[in-house]
């Protein structure tokens, strides 16, 4: 009875180790292996506390090392479900380190490409509009504090939540996963995130033409006040939609941005923006 | 002299958030209003940091590619702009361009130089000694802060004045066309942010969206709530349309029942 293996699991403070951790993943960014130092890295606590003998320490501190690439925030759910597969190899509960290293490989494709419209695509840049909005309105400190206490309460809890509940659900995250769930997901936040920079684009952008482009001796004419008539914010909307097409035929953003800054300079020399 | 060790210690955070993406001291928003706190001109900090922002927010990095680098330039325009050099907001947003692209091409070269760092791990682990893979990640970290707080502190030795000479030897006609210049930057990052969303069934939202904001009377927060009952209700049509065994296999239950509670709203 006193010869039983004792079981080994990882405490919440070893989660929470892990957690910690997981905010520097991308620092060691290098190629080819992209960010796999960064994935071992936060795995340390773990692999200290489930491998106490030195050989399977060392095979799975390189396990870890291999290539590894993901949309950040979405590492935690990899994570989650990585640490309940470590834990089941290490109490030798029928999972290879082949199957930790397939999980992680299927995981991380999948997962980035829902991920990435959903942060960087939405939420950033609405939430830091936002606050910009409200910076440049008069409300001054309120804006940056805004999308600083905003963005990273939302990055902790969706970041714990996502480690947790891989970790306690294991491989079953993978059947929900393949559900289709997540793409809907994606496709409601994409669906805001257009409406929403359909919206920006007309408010944000600051420019004027002249004002006035021609007069007579009866009336003077603005072709700004013209436009307005027509329909207001249609020289930015057409500036952005042929940005967006140049984008489509593979034109660098850093051409476009010259491109935009000489018709800036030169609208101006010409006087016709202001 | 505590302002500029201020300013060097955002540009360390803002280096490293530059790579890691997670509290976003890197975002302008965030750092042009850090440094300001340090240089002691918070409101101008804080009205370039909304201007760059827009101009900014585009710029991301996914999978493996590597965009122009807002961490260096948000510092080190701030610093010109809230710092001795008093340059105008809309200057600092010009130049903040191609300090993105020079912080473009640190990331780059950092990504192969820290190569044989990222060996030293291996080697770590062949040991098996994991609390020197920590070492060697901590290590790479503090690399990333160097990346734009060594540039960072070489731009600050540009004496205040000649920036300023420099400014006002541009122009007239020049310097009125870099602030409608500044005011149309913004465009590109909302097109970027588009062309990575945008597929055929979307555009239609971005345009109810673009004739709805041009009615003034709509705050951000309204035509957000426009937004998302949008999206509620297209992926509620869509999931109606297509039969429930059909498509890649069965549903789960979970989605079921939010169909069912959706219907019942």
């Amino acid at each position: 009875m006193e010869n039983e293996p004792k079981l080994r699991t990882l405490t919440l403070s070893d989660q929470l180790l892990v957690f910690s951790h997981s905010g520097l993943e991308q620092a060691a960014w290098n190629y080819p292996r992209l960010q796999n130092l960064g994935f071992c890295y936060l795995m340390v606590p773990a692999i200290r506390r489930l491998y106490p003998e030195q050989e399977a320490r060392i095979l799975a501190a390189q396990r870890h090392l291999e290539l590894f690439n993901t949309m950040p925030y979405m590492q935690s759910l990899i994570t989650g479900v990585t640490l309940s597969l470590e834990e089941d190899h290490a109490n030798g509960n029928g999972v290879s380190d082949n199957d930790i290293r397939a999980l992680k490989v299927s995981m991380m494709g999948s997962l980035a490409g829902v991920a990435d419209p959903v942060w960087w695509g939405t939420l950033r840049p609405i939430l830091s509009a936002f606050a910009a909005s409200l910076a440049l309105s008069g409300f001054g400190i309120v804006g940056p504090l805004v999308f600083f206490i905003g963005w990273n309460v939302a990055r902790l809890s969706f970041r714990w939540a996502t480690q947790r509940w891989g970790y306690l659900q294991g491989l079953k995250v993978v059947t929900f996963l393949s559900s289709g769930v997540l793409q809907k997901l994606t496709l409601g936040a994409s669906i805001v995130g257009m409406f929403v920079m359909g919206a920006i684009v007309p408010r944000w952008t600051r420019f004027k033409f002249a004002p006035i482009i021609a007069s007579s001796q009866h009336a003077n004419l603005s072709l700004q006040s013209m436009l307005d008539q027509l329909l207001p914010g249609l020289f930015p909307l057409i500036l952005t939609l042929v940005c967006v097409w140049l984008l489509r035929h593979h034109v660098k953003p850093l051409w476009l941005l010259l491109g935009v800054f000489i018709l800036g300079l030169g609208g101006y020399w010409l006087g016709l923006l202001w | 002299m505590s302002s500029i060790f201020g300013v060097l210690i955002v540009a360390f955070l803002a280096g490293v958030e530059g790579v890691v993406d997670e509290w976003e001291f890197h975002q302008p928003i965030v750092a042009c209003t850090l440094v300001g706190l340090a240089t002691g001109n918070l409101v101008s900090g804080i009205a370039l940091g909304a201007a760059l922002q827009l101009v900014t927010l585009g710029w991301m990095n996914i999978g493996t590619a590597v965009a122009p680098d807002p961490a260096l330039a948000a510092v080190v325009a701030a610093w010109w702009v809230s710092g001795p050099a008093h340059l105008p907001s809309a200057a600092g947003v010009i130049l903040a361009i191609p300090l993105a692209l020079i912080g473009q091409g640190l990331t780059r070269g950092l990504r192969q130089l820290i190569i044989p760092l990222v060996a030293q791990a291996d080697v770590a682990a062949a040991q098996g000694n994991l609390r020197r893979i920590e070492w060697v990640h901590w290590s790479s970290v503090v690399l990333q802060g160097l990346r734009v707080m060594i540039p960072t502190g070489l731009f600050m030795l540009l004496p205040a004045t000649w920036l300023r000479q420099g400014y006002y030897a541009i122009p007239h006609v020049l310097r009125g066309g870099l602030r409608v210049s500044a005011g149309l930057l913004v465009v590109v990052s909302f097109a970027i942010v588009i062309n990575m969303m945008a597929t055929r069934q979307l555009w239609p939202f971005f345009f109810i969206g673009f004739a709805l904001a041009t009615d003034g009377h709509l705050s951000l927060v309204a035509l957000g709530m426009i937004g998302v009952g949008l999206a509620i209700l297209y992926i509620k049509l869509q999931s109606k349309d297509t039969p429930h065994n059909g498509g890649s296999g069965t549903l789960p239950d979970d989605e079921d029942e939010l169909d069912r509670e959706l219907d019942d709203l």
